[in-house]
């Protein structure tokens, strides 16, 4: 199938494969090294790997320049982008400056509120929300024209990315609004972390229904849970986060040397069953500041070797 | 209305602390409403201040007045024969009633002694919550009569974000979520299908981006 743009997932998925993706939180300073570490740790198992911007509103080393950094190592970044902390001009501006060093990847989100992050006194932008990002980019590359109307010299070749979340609330707008960032001019979609797989099977239901899963490709979003407490903290205290009572009891179930372990099962097994969902192509794998996993789940998986992408 | 809160005595207190003479301005509009600065929280202010005075045996005159309005300059005009006894003002009314005596009495200090916080209604008694941020361009048409850039803690356009649970934001449980208020609202109209229109950038040049703005209406201009 012919691309779009030159991203090496964008072919990865066209040509039918699942395709898997990571993530790195950049580090909060101006050291790159771990970042390059944890680019290194993956890069024979995904095909890209996403860089956080600034999440949880923690402020960290730009997405941009740890993309760069990710690039330059011959690795494929996709560039996080949030509406939180960028006005129109600036995000338009970072756009270009992603595309002139080829990173061909982007993830258009609205981005955590700042009052959980680390200047909860600050002003937040949110000029435009995610679903204008996403038609933004389109403009830009499609149309070659700055929002403004002007033209531009040289167009971002970027891929468009959004994130869905099946489990927030209200439920049944859950498959229109996925339909609405598709009208915007979405092409891959990486959801939330997927604990309850029975909701996302409905809401993949829903999606097959009205044809959404042949309009863009749905990466289902999977964090293995290292402890018992990780998983309560998850279910309690994170927005929009969906853990059931049974995934809690069965990491209570073993021993505290191994919840990990069963963890790291529970992920692989989660893929597993997820493979036969019709309209799920591929995984993203955010293993939260575990990146060592990621190959040994993949392996597991049965998504190793990895397509070349040429 | 405009709601205002009250501010901390002490930071009052702070800002008198050279006055001999002083004025308790209060304005009996939206500010009465919400119980910040009418006559009779001037009343309870200007005897507080009283008996911080005593209480630190400083000789003070502290006055009490509530005037109809401090956004006009009608009512601003009361107090041109007074103003001259005073050397501080302490206006209760919104930051806007502030500002318009302090332009009509230029040389003359004007403490706020509210805090202005937004366009609000009264939920009940003593609880106020915001509606509008005054945008200058209303979408309420579209989303159903509720404002997302007011009610929205990310304003957005094309909401909700993946942080709404059961019908609440994910800054606060307290927070009802816009976007949940909204498809509740689409639904009771039987409008759901116009969720799925995209909302397109949004204009705020006629927003506080756009600079300090200004309505001229040549009908009503005299």
């Amino acid at each position: 199938m012919t691309t779009k743009t030159p991203s090496k997932l964008e072919k990865i998925l066209r040509d039918g494969h699942l395709a898997v993706t990571s993530e790195c939180g950049p580090p909060r300073g101006s050291n790159i090294d771990h970042i390059v570490k944890k680019g290194e740790l993956i890069k024979d198992h995904v095909d890209a790997i996403n860089i956080t911007d600034n999440q949880t509103s923690m402020t960290r080393l730009c997405s941009l320049a740890a993309c760069i950094r990710l690039k330059l190592m011959g690795l494929e970044p996709v560039l996080q982008m949030v509406t939180r902390d960028r006005n129109r001009i600036a995000l338009q501006s970072d756009i270009l400056g992603a595309a002139s060093f080829d990173i061909n990847n982007i993830l258009c989100l609205s981005g955590d509120h700042q009052s959980f992050g680390d200047c909860s006194q600050g002003q937040n932008v949110h000029d435009i929300d995610s679903i204008q990002l996403i038609q933004a980019v389109r403009h830009m590359r499609d149309e070659g024209k700055f929002l403004g109307g002007d033209e531009l010299e040289g167009k971002p070749e970027m891929f468009v990315g959004a994130a869905a979340n099946p489990f927030a609330d209200p439920f049944e707008i859950r498959v229109p609004r996925l339909a609405k960032k598709i009208a915007a001019g979405v092409e891959f979609i990486q959801t939330q972390c997927i604990y309850n797989l029975d909701k996302f099977e409905e809401w993949m239901k829903g999606v097959r229904e009205r044809g959404l899963h042949e309009k863009c490709f749905i990466l289902a979003g999977l964090t293995p849970m290292k402890s018992v407490g990780m998983a309560k903290y998850m279910q309690k205290r994170v927005p929009g986060m969906d853990v059931p009572e049974e995934v809690i009891k069965r990491l209570q179930g073993v021993e505290k040397g191994k919840q990990a372990d069963e963890g790291i099962k529970m992920c692989i097994e989660s893929i597993q069953r997820l493979k036969e969902c019709e309209g799920v192509a591929g995984f993203h794998v955010m293993a939260i500041e575990w990146e060592e996993k990621v190959p040994e789940i993949v392996e597991a998986a049965g998504l190793y070797p990895r397509p070349n992408g040429n | 209305m405009i709601v205002a809160d009250k501010k901390p005595i002490e930071e009052i207190i702070e800002c008198l602390k050279d006055h001999k003479n002083i004025l308790v301005l209060g304005c009996n509009e939206c500010v009465t409403v919400c119980e910040a600065g009418g006559k009779k929280e001037v009343g309870v202010l200007a005897s507080a201040l009283r008996m911080n005075a005593r209480k630190e045996g400083k000789e003070v005159k502290i006055d009490e007045l509530t005037l109809e309005r401090q956004c006009d300059r009608e009512y601003l005009d009361e107090i041109r024969d007074s103003i001259d006894q005073y050397d501080a003002v302490v206006s209760l009314a919104c930051g806007v009633g502030v500002q318009f005596t302090a332009e009509q009495y230029h040389d003359k200090p004007i403490y706020p002694g509210v805090n202005t916080t937004f366009l609000g209604a009264t939920e009940e008694r003593g609880v106020w919550t915001e509606r509008c941020q005054a945008c200058g361009q209303c979408i309420l048409a579209t989303t159903g009569g509720i404002c997302p850039v007011a009610r929205c803690a990310k304003r957005l356009f094309n909401g909700p974000c993946g942080g709404s649970t059961t019908g609440k934001c994910e800054i606060n449980a307290e927070v009802d979520c816009a976007w949940q208020l909204i498809v509740d609202r689409l639904k009771a109209l039987e409008r759901l299908d116009d969720y799925e229109k995209l909302c397109p950038l949004k204009d705020w040049s006629t927003d506080r981006a756009g600079g300090p703005r200004k309505v001229v209406r040549e009908d009503v201009k005299q």
